[in-house]
């Protein structure tokens, strides 16, 4: 649906996008992941017109972006990172703006307005000027105008970025009910938590460039990780003594056991840890297992390793977003 | 069709938004008639009729170049134009809708000094089908000036501040208070490259009768001004905005 090649951006002696290149699958999230100034915002302006790409092509819909702009941006939503609606008007009146724009007639635009309004639960808002909008009403009015004209590309430039965690929530559940309608969505975010959640394939970028993309298992696959499995058991910290934790180690060679403040019991080997025999040992010394759980690493991990980047920096980014 | 469907709601949103606010309803009144009340308290003797070319021009030229420097602006601060920007519609009728709206308070404005003549002397002489079309490509060329100040600045006092760079010395050069064959002879080619100088031409030969060109040359020329500005200013955005 949306095929992106060897795409780079330049500002004089600056390279803001690197030679990227990737394609999204229709009905498919894909998610674009990366601190600020890493090159997002760089490579979806480049999407939908708004920035020229120094070299590269660009098809969304099989249309080229750069030779058939207005055919292309027909059949693009775009959400920006900031709400770009209109202040003077109300709700009601920026949605039937925003679809006068794609040539709607009055009827339908009027009719998807209410539509639009009612499904982001901004009915009652319908008649208050934007401006007083809260953050997370705003949001959410800005993704229903770029829902307007039922477009089958939806670009989001971070959705969720320092407004409320309920309206957080509810656009989570909107882009997967889009995606289910089978609308193609490309989202930037440096919320990884929610990249991992949401999408079906993730590209890391990083200083202009993609360091890794695939779905989130494969990215988590890519990675070298020890295995760790924690026990919860009928025990607490004292009972689990250190000879218990001698007695595991020696009984599974190369493994590392310890036992953590919650009082559960971690056990971590370079090769996978077959658990029968683990259950068994336990059986044996009278000891009830109630929770056995693999530790996997998260994507945040992943994209610590992929990129080099401190999950730090991401955080910074989180709480500048917050502040917006 | 879907194009005008477009440019039809720009031009209702910006005249909704921006030129019906009642401080610009005012400002397109008092500002006028202000500018006509100087001049009669200033030259007592002199005649309402020779008064009028000079104060439909300013108001025209003071009404759009201001006004759409400043709505554009303010629509990039606040990022409202970038929807505009990534509609799909051409930059040609974007620009268009967008110019539209000023050229309709241009042409209010300079009606209102028209108005308030009309209570004091006898109209029925002046050449209305002149007049109207000059008032319309003053309102044109002004408006599109308007757009290439807003396209060079970031703020609204930015574009406040160009307008007049350009406005002021407009109106001592286009022949309004100082007739072209009485301006040194270095400054005459610059009045000759304003769009002003033609429709302040004009609108003396309609009202007065005191043309120094011909008004094919005139209407000509505004016309040439115009289109020239309009491409200007597509290409300017298209550079400057779509970076």
């Amino acid at each position: 649906m949306v095929k992106v090649t060897n795409l780079t951006k330049t500002y004089g002696d600056f390279t803001a996008v690197d030679n990227i290149s990737f394609e999204i699958r229709k009905g498919e999230i894909f998610g674009f992941l990366g601190p600020n100034g890493a090159g997002k915002t760089s490579t979806i302006n480049m999407m939908i017109g708004l920035s020229r790409s120094t070299t590269g092509e660009i098809t969304v819909g099989g249309i080229d972006v750069k030779k058939q702009i207005k055919r292309a941006r027909a059949i693009m939503g775009i959400v920006p990172d900031e709400s770009n609606l209109y202040n003077e008007m109300d709700g009601f009146e920026n949605l039937c703006f925003c679809a006068a724009l794609y040539g709607m007639r009055k009827n339908e635009r009027e009719a998807k307005a209410r539509l639009l309004l009612e499904r982001f639960g901004l009915k009652g808002a319908g008649k208050r000027p934007f401006k007083a909008y809260s953050k997370g009403m705003r949001r959410k009015l800005t993704i229903a105008a770029a829902l307007i004209h039922s477009p089958q590309v939806l670009f989001l430039d971070e959705p969720t970025t320092g407004i409320d965690v309920e309206s957080s929530r509810q656009i989570r559940e909107m882009i997967v009910g889009l995606k289910q309608q089978g609308v193609t969505i490309f989202l930037t975010t440096h919320y990884i938590e929610e990249a991992e959640r949401l999408c079906d394939r993730v590209a890391f970028i990083a200083d202009g460039q993609i360091v890794a993309s695939g779905t989130v298992p494969e990215l988590m696959g890519s990675v070298a990780h020890e295995h760790t499995i924690r026990f919860v058991t009928d025990r607490n910290a004292a009972d689990l003594a250190t000879e218990l934790v001698a007695e595991l180690q020696a009984g599974f060679a190369g493994s590392k056991v310890e036992v953590r403040p919650d009082q559960s019991l971690v056990m971590v080997s370079e090769r996978r840890i077959p658990l029968l025999p683990v259950m068994e040992f336990f059986h044996d010394r009278g000891i009830n297992v109630y929770e056995a759980r693999e530790l996997r690493p998260s994507l945040e991990d992943v994209f610590v390793e992929l990129t080099g980047i401190d999950s730090s920096v991401l955080k910074k980014d989180k709480e500048k977003g917050g502040r917006r | 069709m879907k194009s005008w469907i477009a440019f039809w709601n720009i031009l209702k949103k910006d005249v909704k938004n921006y030129y019906l606010k009642p401080p610009n309803i005012s400002w397109g009144i008092i500002f006028p008639l202000s500018w006509t009340l100087m001049q009669l308290i200033r030259s007592p003797g002199g005649s309402i009729l020779t008064l009028l070319p000079g104060l439909i021009s300013m108001s025209v030229l003071f009404g759009t170049t201001s006004m759409l420097a400043v709505t554009i602006t303010f629509e990039r601060s606040g990022r409202s134009f970038e929807r505009l920007l990534l509609a799909p519609i051409s930059l040609s009728i974007m620009v268009l809708a967008k110019i539209a709206g000023t050229v309709l308070f241009g042409i209010f404005n300079a009606f209102v000094p028209v108005i308030f003549a009309a209570f004091f002397i006898d109209l029925r002489a002046v050449s209305w089908g002149v007049v109207i079309p000059a008032v319309l490509l003053i309102a044109v060329t002004s408006a599109l000036l308007g757009l290439l100040i807003a396209v060079s600045a970031e703020q609204v006092f930015e574009a406040q501040t160009f307008s007049n760079f350009f406005r002021f010395p407009m109106l001592f050069l286009c022949g309004l208070f100082i007739p072209l064959a009485d301006l040194p002879i270095f400054l005459r080619p610059i009045s000759y490259c304003l769009p002003l100088t033609y429709g302040t031409d004009l609108l003396n030969g309609a009202i007065t009768g005191a043309n120094v060109l011909s008004p094919f040359l005139s209407f000509g020329l505004l016309l040439l001004f115009a289109a020239a500005l309009f491409l200007i200013s597509r290409h300017n955005i298209n550079r400057k905005w779509i970076m």
